[in-house]
């Protein structure tokens, strides 16, 4: 224990040095892409770090060549339905799926799991052909149908649900709770940085999604972000100052939701004792 | 008596007339897709207006998509019953495309085949197939040397180079190492861009060679004057140490032409599709010259290439007669003019090649006089195809494999791919 | 007589032990009836738009597409005999394995160490958090220009980063031995702030009790992590390397986006050695427009990322009690 103090504050200083070096390095390109956003084309290929003249035009072009806000608009609903579905719909199913036995579970967890192998780039396909059928295309829903659920959110919600002991269940089951109100009232308060983890991932996920939204909308008004983003770039080149203007937009909402989500995640679960 | 008659007579008429009215009233509707470039965009936006003045029964709507997704809406979207009338497509992309039954051939009543081959020029055949046309081109693109003319000035350089020698010699003056990294390129090389197309059409038979089999058949540029070429080619960067690909970076579309602009890179081949970009990029005064030769008389070659207009198998019926219209309407000479001012893009129309003040033009010029020595490799499957050429590039400047050894597996796989698609037709 | 409630009554009456039994056969019976009152909008869901059409993408890789596409043809088992003497496909498979090694490993791993050093933070949790969590949230197209710019031979920051550190300037993306690690670490920087979400969330779900006991038993920092925390967060665990191996967008062996926009006109190279399954399959399925074909690949990939799932959960899922 002697001269411990000096090695600890010393162990301290490295750990924060290793920290703040992930950090530089995890927010480098995004500092670059944001400055270059500052810049006119012309500069843009130079080497210098800091713009000559910052300068918002881009911004202001995007603003006004596209209708940037309306896209934003679309992201904003599509990512927000979706989150919410899968929220509520993969905590059910994964709950049912950690704490609840039933005939055919191993069989329907797999038939969950392996729904998430086969890639989207190929699944489109078929989507389309079903949005044309009934119409779904430049739609809202059309957008948003292949994002109400996901594998991913009940693989994660079941892990989680996992680390809820039996007794507590139980015990509201004694209470005189019917297996919902034992899942709503018990299990899922318990869940609540596994829900803001999940909320914030999926919404993530949602709102950079590129490749369905694409196929699946025609008209430019229902663009979401990353579909408008992409119309920057052509056969002839791509407008990297007005990409780099649109990107940094589209990350701003994203900060937001984690900033304010992350809160949840952080709620050490305090335990409700065990019984005995 | 009389006038209950006549007015139901009178109110006959109306009703009929009215229900004439709304029928002719009724326009059919047709749907274009194109991709996403600016000025192809405006040529077709005003292009419609003018059509749609002369042809109020028929209405165009005009869709586009991101180029880097194009394809991907096609796909999508011609299966599944939806999609355009008209679709704009690569001429490379023809086989492809026709197999899938995304296509359908120009109908011969309102395209005879002698009427096409006697008023296009001659490259426009790359979009026949089966002895059916299956698309128009509204404009053709050559490629050409883009030098950056400020820079000449600057090491005293007065001309743009006429043989490949003179060519290395300038960009030797103009490149500039320091320690080790290249800060200045002579020359952007590109094997993702044109260049694949420069070897593969241009030097190669300059050096000698062909390509292709005259039935596009057979592979033949595995030869000893393919392997110079591929050599002369690779040496750029091996031996001269004049530019290297990637440079500035690969990660971005066009980067070769991004270089260009930002000063980076003093010379280019590019296709005249670029003239547009550079023309609002690049804040020096440039030039173009014509493609550089073997020889002070030795032979000239270029490649030309074409986005072509064409049917889907959407289009029957009404909205088929109105497609027709359309595509006539945008391959006419008027549509190649506006295409010309406005997209930069050579006409396809013999009538309008050979115009002296555009043979003459600084910039046009170079790309119209090199459409007659032009060649438009019929390619059965160009993205593959492409990948082969620009492999057998990087594989002796990246892996440092031989000239020889790099172009014989080239031309393994390219002979296997046109084997495949000949053995199916 | 109404069916069953009357038999049990009937039998309840009765004394102990064989009642006791039918009444927990019958509790268990409609807690498994609630299970599927649980599952069944989410299943229809799933079977809806994501089960029939795995099917569909199926069906479609026993076909050949024709010219009219009304005339498929049916050609067996043709597609995948193709695909095993296909080259680029063979290299597509061979960069998958390379992929998986270096980026699995680097998001699970580096992702938890991370988690741990963040949540023994005492100050600026916060902040660092949402710094690493930033990579994941920015759109990957722009993202990945950034990365190829700084990461050019010869304009490059990183190498000028390098050269002033006194080591030699690195041709990155442009060599052919250099280029996957380099697009493998690319994707560890972009990912590692999901699985860090993660562990961190399970971190924070550990009860604090369980450290102040083992302390008090005397258990080092070591044996802490290694007896408490590892086996109390490996669903967490298992749900991370699961993630980082075969999901749609962060897990490795669907990797296609930051190919693709990485080397922009030649994706998969310098030579074809990035090259994934998945970008394969976009080249073969929407420039070639063979859907079949590509289809045979998303089967082959789907069959690939199975087993390998199975293999891993098999090795790192045990059950917490």
């Amino acid at each position: 224990m002697e001269g411990g103090r000096p090695r600890m504050f010393l162990l301290w200083i490295f750990l924060y040095f290793l920290v703040l070096l992930g950090a530089v390095i995890m927010v480098f390109p995004f500092v670059w892409m944001f400055l270059t956003s500052l810049k006119p084309l012309p500069e843009v290929y130079t080497l210098n770090w800091w713009p000559r003249n910052p300068t918002l035009a881009n911004y202001r072009a995007i603003l006004q060549m596209y209708p940037f806000g309306r896209w934003f608009f679309n992201s904003i609903v599509v990512a927000i339905i979706t989150t919410i579905s899968m929220v509520l719909l993969s905590s059910v199913t994964g709950y049912a799926l950690a704490k609840l036995d039933f005939p055919g579970k191993r069989a329907v967890f797999v038939g969950i799991l392996v729904t998430m192998f086969i890639p989207t780039e190929l699944l489109v396909i078929p989507w389309y052909s079903m949005s044309v059928k009934w119409n779904w295309v430049d739609t809202y829903w059309g957008i948003l149908f292949p994002g109400l659920i996901h594998a991913f959110g009940v693989f994660l919600m079941r892990q989680f649900f996992f680390s809820v002991p039996n007794e507590l269940l139980d015990a509201g089951r004694v209470d005189g709770l019917s297996e919902f109100g034992v899942f709503w009232k018990v299990a899922l308060p318990l869940m609540k940085p596994a829900l803001g983890a999940l909320a914030i991932l999926n919404f993530v996920g949602n709102w950079n999604a590129f490749l369905w939204p694409l196929i699946v909308t025609s008209r430019r008004d229902l663009f979401t972000l990353p579909v408008g983003l992409a119309m920057f770039s052509g056969e002839a080149g791509v407008q990297w100052n007005l990409i780099t203007a649109g990107a940094t937009l589209t990350v701003l909402p994203t900060i937001i939701v984690f900033l304010v989500f992350q809160r949840a995640i952080l709620e050490s679960v305090a335990t409700s004792g065990l019984k005995g | 008596m009389l006038t209950k008659l006549g007015i139901r007579i009178l109110g006959l008429c109306v009703g009929l007339t009215l229900v004439g009215l709304s029928l002719a009233a009724e326009p059919v509707t047709i749907v274009y897709w194109q991709y996403e470039y600016a000025t192809k965009v405006k040529a077709i936006d005003e292009l419609i207006k003018r059509f749609e003045a002369e042809n109020p029964d028929i209405k165009v709507i005009h869709e586009t998509f991101p180029y880097a997704a194009f394809a991907e809406k096609v796909a999508a979207a011609v299966p599944a019953g939806v999609g355009p009338h008209v679709v704009t497509l690569y001429y490379g992309w023809l086989p492809a495309w026709q197999r899938a039954g995304y296509l359908q051939p120009l109908p011969e009543e309102w395209f005879p085949t002698e009427e096409i081959e006697s008023e296009f020029a001659p490259l426009v055949q790359a979009a026949k197939m089966d002895g059916r046309y299956w698309g128009l081109p509204t404009g053709v693109r050559t490629l050409a040397l883009f030098y950056n003319i400020d820079l000449f000035e600057q090491y005293g350089i007065a001309n743009p180079p006429e043989t490949w020698d003179e060519f290395i010699d300038i960009a030797k003056k103009l490149t500039v190492w320091q320690d080790g990294m290249l800060v200045r390129a002579g020359f952007g090389m590109a094997p993702d861009g044109q260049d694949h197309h420069l070897v593969r059409e241009v030097l190669i038979r300059q050096f000698g060679g062909t390509p292709y089999s005259e039935d596009y058949r057979q592979v033949l540029y595995n030869s000893p004057e393919g392997v110079r070429a591929l050599k002369f080619y690779t040496d750029l960067a091996l031996v001269h140490k004049i530019g290297e690909p990637d440079f500035p970076f690969p990660g971005v579309a066009g980067y070769y032409r991004e270089g260009f602009n930002a000063g980076l890179i003093a010379m280019i081949v590019d296709g005249s599709f670029a003239i547009g970009t550079i023309k609002s990029g690049a804040k020096f005064r440039w030039g173009v010259a014509e493609l550089p030769k073997l020889t002070p008389d030795g032979e000239k070659h270029n490649f030309a290439s074409f986005w072509m207009h064409a049917l889907t198998p959407r289009a029957q019926g009404e909205e088929l007669e109105a497609a027709v219209k359309f595509l006539k309407f945008i391959t006419s000479a008027e549509a190649m003019e506006l295409w010309l001012q406005v997209v930069g893009e050579l006409p396809a129309r013999l009538s309008l090649l050979n115009r002296p003040d555009l043979l003459n033009d600084p910039i046009y010029g170079p790309f119209l006089r090199a459409l007659p020595y032009s060649h438009a490799t019929f390619f059965v499957d160009e993205a593959r195809q492409r990948q082969i050429m620009i492999d057998a590039i990087l594989r002796v400047i990246r892996a440092g494999e031989s000239p020889e050894k790099s172009l014989a597996i080239a031309a393994a796989e390219e002979q296997a791919v046109l084997d495949a698609f000949w053995s199916k037709r | 007589m109404p069916f069953g409630v009357s038999a049990r009554e009937e039998k309840g009456a009765g004394l102990s032990p064989a009642p006791f039994c039918l009444i927990m056969l019958t509790l268990s019976r409609r807690r498994a009836l609630w299970a599927y009152v649980f599952i069944c909008l989410p299943l229809l869901l799933f079977l809806f738009f994501r089960v029939y059409p795995l099917f569909q993408a199926f069906y479609l890789a026993f076909i050949r597409w024709h010219a009219d596409p009304g005339q498929q043809t049916f050609v067996g088992l043709d597609n995948f005999r193709r695909l095993f003497g296909d080259l680029r496909f063979l290299q597509a498979l061979r960069n998958m394995g390379l992929y998986m090694l270096l980026a699995v490993p680097g998001q699970v791993i580096l992702g938890l160490a991370l988690a741990l050093l963040l949540n023994s933070l005492p100050k600026g949790r916060g902040f660092f958090r949402a710094v690493y969590f930033l990579p994941y949230i920015t759109p990957a197209v722009a993202i990945s220009w950034a990365w190829s710019f700084m990461l050019s031979p010869h304009l490059g920051v990183v190498n000028r980063v390098l050269r002033w550190l006194g080591l030699p300037a690195q041709p990155f993306l442009t060599s052919p031995a250099q280029a996957l690690p380099t697009v493998a670490l690319i994707v560890v920087w972009q990912y590692i702030g999901f699985h860090i979400v993660l562990f961190l969330t399970a971190l924070a779900n550990i009860p604090k009790e369980l450290y102040e006991a083992a302390r008090i038993d005397g258990a080092s920092s070591w044996n802490l992590f290694r007896y408490v925390t590892l086996p109390l967060i490996n669903p967490t665990l298992v749900l991370s390397i699961v993630m980082a191996t075969g999901s749609p967008t962060i897990g490795i062996l669907q990797l296609f986006t930051q190919v693709l926009n990485l080397r922009f006109y030649d994706p998969g190279g310098p030579i074809g050695s990035t090259a994934t399954v998945v970008l394969y399959m976009y080249q073969v399925g929407f420039k070639r427009f063979e859907l079949g074909y590509a289809s045979a690949v998303a089967v082959l990939l789907f069959v690939t990322i199975a087993v390998i799932t199975l293999i891993q959960y098999k090795l790192t899922a045990r059950r917490i009690d």
